[in-house]
């Protein structure tokens, strides 16, 4: 118990002191979406009755940053280990492979939710958005951590050199994460693009996530609760026995 | 409990492919010893360490460290086991004294300042406690890497050529503290390029070539199988007579030597290079030490 606490302790520690860059910058970045979309589209697009669209943003910027930040933490704390060697530190310990994945996972969720919430506090300069339900708010913003913890972790582990993490990031989690309803409802999309929506795992994350804040959404939240959850135990899994195995840590 | 070996080894085989870099090592090495795993660069000496602290996996074969086996039991074999790795590996994040307290952590271990203290004390590093890894040099980043492999006091201390790249007088300061160490009980396994830093230090010696353990035993006894002495004459760049390349133990940049039991056979080599009119520029004869066991044994495994 005591060296997940430290590692932990360590990885939170490691953004922490880097804060400037980890938590300041990804949230001037989502406030400068928010105010230039917010410009833009305030008043010609209304996702749902009473509710503006800069208020419909808020919500998806916020779980954008989770998101996104999430992936970061683990994937950059993984690869710049390995590639500096210092890895071994956390290899010699009797460390167990699930306390391992379970550090990771909580300091890249917290990174996330920090600045999630930084991007929240910002925003509630320019609009207050209302707050239905908390608990599926922390809810979404926990599992959707996760699981882009838990990418980042197996992202982390298979990159060997940065321009591959880069890739993983560029390719698959931008897309799926800019394709998920953050700037729009998927009702306002035409019928085929709606369908292909409900296969992105990301759409839910964000729909159930504004749903704790308007308390209306395209998709039930319990739907999306489930749905999430599956892909969280999913890659929980992979990434598991990836780490049970010393997939190129232990060679 | 003294009666388990600090270390077994037991049928270790490591392959790379086609490259078997570990190639049926067995070795027990006792609790208490001072250890010297010698052999040249590519012999498999970090490849055996890794394998021992669980960094890899073997592709055959058993280790075991105070009894408990690196895979299976992998959390008792750790937690007995500090490694210092060969290569100067940091975290820039952190100053030493964190760092140290956080590998304390990985081992399950909190609120032992005073053995950090100690530790740092031990290591000449006190008033670098506060500083930033990136801030120190080479040395001392090596001596912190000492330090965080001794965080949890292991009894199994292994130390993969710990003083490449220190100056002599912080490599006394480390002999002094692991010697320390090694008389309060602790194991010590050492690899070092610094041949007579082994002689110095350890109690036996395993010689390792190509993954094979091609010498095992106690320093002294290595040192009696050479014998006699050594003669060894530099000829620039003159090239050898050709009754003598036999002869030597080796040639090298300008540099022949031979081992010799008898001193009249000095005579008669100093004979064969002025009539084969080689000028002998220098001339040095040597007590028999590791490298020359070590020239010797490497050249009789390749005979
Ligand atoms: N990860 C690896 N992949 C492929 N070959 C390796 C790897 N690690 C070591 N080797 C090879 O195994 C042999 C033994 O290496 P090593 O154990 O580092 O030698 P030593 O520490 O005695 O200098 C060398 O031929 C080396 O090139
Ligand atoms: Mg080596």
């Amino acid at each position: 118990m005591i060296a997940f606490r430290t590692l932990l302790y360590k990885e939170m520690l490691r953004f922490w002191k880097v804060s400037f860059q980890t938590v300041a910058a990804p949230v001037l970045t989502s406030v400068l979406y928010l105010m230039i979309f917010g410009h833009v589209l305030e008043g010609r697009v209304q996702p749902y009755p009473g509710v503006s669209y800069t208020a419909f943003l808020i919500p998806g910027l916020v779980m954008m940053s989770v998101l996104q930040n999430a992936f970061a933490n683990s994937s950059s704390s993984l690869i710049q280990s390995k590639i500096t060697g210092n890895i071994v530190f956390v290899l010699l310990p009797p460390i167990s492979y699930r306390e391992f994945f379970s550090a990771y996972v909580l300091a890249a969720v917290v990174r996330g939710i920090v600045v999630g919430l930084g991007v929240w506090l910002a925003a509630a300069f320019f609009v207050l958005t209302p707050l239905a339900h908390l608990f599926w708010v922390l809810c979404f913003a926990t599992l959707g951590g996760a699981i882009m913890g838990a990418l980042g972790v197996v992202a982390g582990i298979w990159a060997e050199k940065f321009d591959q993490l880069a890739a993983f990031q560029n390719f698959l989690i931008m897309p799926l994460t800019m394709l998920s309803g953050v700037f729009y409802s998927i009702h306002s999309l035409p019928p085929f693009w709606q369908s292909l929506s409900r296969l992105n795992p990301f759409f839910f994350m964000i729909d159930g996530f504004r749903y704790g804040f308007f308390g209306v959404s395209d998709i039930n939240p319990w739907v999306s609760f489930a749905v999430v959850g599956i892909a969280l135990i999913l890659v929980t899994g992979f990434s598991l026995e990836m780490l049970r195995r010393g997939y190129k840590l232990r060679y | 409990m003294s009666d388990i070996p600090a270390i077994r080894v037991s049928g270790a085989v490591k392959c790379f492919g086609a490259l078997r870099a570990l190639d049926g090592v067995d070795l027990d090495i006792r609790q208490g010893e001072f250890f010297g795993l010698l052999g040249p660069n590519g012999a498999g000496k970090t490849t055996l360490i890794s394998a021992l602290a669980g960094l890899s996996r073997l592709t055959e074969g058993h280790i075991a460290v105070m009894g408990h086996d690196v895979v299976r039991d992998y959390r008792q074999a750790r937690s007995v086991l500090g490694v210092v790795p060969q290569e100067l590996v940091f975290d820039p994040f952190f100053s030493v004294r964190e760092l140290l307290r956080i590998q304390a952590g990985y081992f399950g271990i909190r609120g032992n300042d005073d053995w950090i203290d100690e530790l740092l004390a031990n290591l000449d590093l006190t008033n670098k406690a506060e500083t930033n890894m990136r801030q120190l040099s080479g040395g001392m980043k090596r001596r912190v890497l000492v330090a965080q492999a001794l965080v949890h006091k292991p009894d199994v201390i292994v130390l993969d050529e710990p003083t490449a790249g220190v100056d002599v007088e912080l490599r006394q300061t480390l002999w002094r503290f692991i010697r320390k160490l090694n008389e309060n009980g602790h194991t010590i396994v050492l690899t070092t390029h610094y041949l007579e830093e082994a002689e110095e230090l350890c109690h036996r010696i395993a010689m390792l070539k190509a993954g094979q353990i091609v010498a095992l035993d106690t320093t002294q006894n290595i040192l009696a199988r050479v014998g006699g002495q050594t003669l060894k004459l530099h000829i620039g760049s003159a090239a050898l007579p050709a009754v003598l390349v036999a002869k030597a133990l080796s040639f090298d940049a300008g540099v022949a030597q031979f081992n010799f039991a008898d001193p009249l056979q000095v005579e008669e080599t100093l004979r064969v290079m002025r009539e084969a009119g080689v000028r002998v520029e220098e001339m040095e004869i040597l007590k028999p030490d590791l490298e020359q066991a070590f020239i010797q044994m490497m050249r009789q495994e390749a005979a």
